[in-house]
């Protein structure tokens, strides 16, 4: 069991501000994200693109963003939970009772859901009787490649993922790549690579194909991929990956008993609490009248509910406002040597 | 204003004035009309406003930018006529724009 002040679902930038702004006025906190990696949609939609409105900041990429938040919060030594998703909260007197997917538990004072538009999943082939072989012989992600070895596989998708794959994989399995169209969104390297491996016989390359059906009793046998123009073709297939990129779904938090509308949590302005005492709700995940789903906002959301919190965490203390320029408590908090 | 007409997944069809200068993604969010998500707010990061633009109508729509065609990829069953609807700026040229929403968003 994890004790701890405060459980922050979710790592993006504001999930990780509002732990740096916890840790200023004295509270502990654990966050959880179902990414491999801290950063939410700035690292997983956009790490490499430009954002010019935080405020100080005339430009930064998400990753950088998310480098300096983390450079920020280094002082808490806070705890991650990476590729984990919290599945249930259970009120246990005044404190939470929290476990996660890889069943993981945690007693908390209050929480803050700083979810962003949900956890990311991959996005799944539109095709019924895939669910069928899912984790089996139809895969989303790569765990251990040596299954593949001396294997055909059929790949499906035209970004980094699908292509860096099928590069690999081209070199001990017998690999097909399925495109919906002639252009990539894959680096331009990896695109004149995968050419060649076709050219040379290396891999086969269908363009404008999409999936039409599988075929196959306990694993997949073969696939049939049509073609724009109608045209269907069989191919063999042991296993079939697709990379289709990450949605991002509310989950399990549509159970928790939260006013909920059009997948965001209405909150109030003040503290940033739920309908629920002990619950906060931050950043793009929260809605209010006037919220704007702006990184800035999410900070000062953050900085809100973390107060909001303190009570929960010492009911039997007062917080006092304080400036981090002149706090010494801050500043021993922080770390600063004078 | 111009008339956008959405047909939904579960056959309805929604006739609504949308105001010149918003997308076809904000007339159906504002208007409630199911089906397009809009998960990351007119980024072009999710495709989750994908629609289907009724083909009369293909050319008179502003060409994709770079990235649209890329955000398609990862649509739930993209086809040649597949547009992200955030990208789709309102004028009075579309008044009477059709199109259809997917059955779902990814």
């Amino acid at each position: 069991m994890n004790k701890t002040d405060v459980l922050i679902i979710g790592a993006g930038p504001t999930g990780l501000f509002c732990a740096h702004q916890l840790g200023i006025i004295g509270l502990s906190c654990e966050i959880v994200d179902n990414l491999d990696k801290a950063g939410g949609q700035c690292i997983e939609l956009y790490p490499d693109k430009p954002i010019y409105d935080i405020p100080a900041v005339p430009e930064c990429t998400g990753e950088e963003l998310t480098n300096n938040l983390l450079k920020q919060i280094k002082p808490f030594n806070i705890k991650f939970h990476l590729n984990e998703r919290v599945e249930e909260l259970k009120k246990n007197k005044n404190r939470w009772h929290v476990k996660t997917s890889a069943g993981k538990e945690f007693d908390v004072a209050a929480i803050v859901i700083a979810g962003g538009v949900g956890s990311f999943e991959p996005r799944k082939f539109s095709v019924k009787e895939c669910e069928k072989f899912e984790g089996k012989s139809l895969f989303y992600s790569i765990k251990d490649k040596s299954i593949f070895k001396d294997k055909t596989i059929s790949i499906f998708g035209g970004g980094d993922s699908a292509l860096d794959w099928a590069i690999e994989l081209s070199n001990n399995s017998k690999v097909n790549l399925i495109h919906r169209r002639d252009g990539f969104s894959g680096a331009e390297a990896s695109v004149q690579k995968v050419k060649k491996l076709n050219e040379q016989g290396k891999l086969n390359l269908y363009t404008k194909f999409q999936m039409d059906s599988v075929l196959g009793d306990k694993n997949i046998e073969k696939v049939k991929i049509k073609h724009d123009e109608g045209e269907i073709k069989e191919i063999k297939s042991d296993y079939v990956l697709g990379f289709f990129g990450l949605i991002m779904q509310l989950g399990p938090i549509l159970d928790w008993g939260l006013n909920i509308d059009k997948k965001t949590v209405q909150v109030n302005t003040e503290n940033f609490e739920t309908n629920i005492n002990g619950i906060f709700a931050i950043g793009d995940i929260c809605s209010y009248p006037g919220k704007l789903k702006l990184i800035l906002s999410g900070f000062h959301e953050g900085a809100l509910a973390a107060r909001g919190c303190f009570k929960y965490a010492k009911p039997d203390e007062k917080l006092r406002f304080e400036f981090t320029t002149t706090s010494k408590a801050a500043q021993e908090r922080l770390g600063i040597k004078k | 204003m111009a008339k956008i007409t959405y047909h939904t997944h579960d056959n309805k069809t929604h006739t609504v004035d949308v105001q010149k200068g918003l997308t076809v993604m904000e007339g159906a969010i504002q208007n409630d009309i199911p089906g397009i998500d809009a998960d990351c707010g007119g980024g072009m990061a999710c495709a989750t406003c994908h629609v289907y633009v009724k083909e009369q109508w293909l050319d008179k729509l502003p060409a994709k930018e770079d990235g649209e065609e890329d955000m398609l990829d990862m649509a739930y069953e993209p086809k040649n006529n597949s547009r992200l609807s955030c990208q789709i700026i309102v004028s009075d040229e579309l008044d009477g724009l059709e199109l259809n929403i997917p059955s779902k968003q990814g």
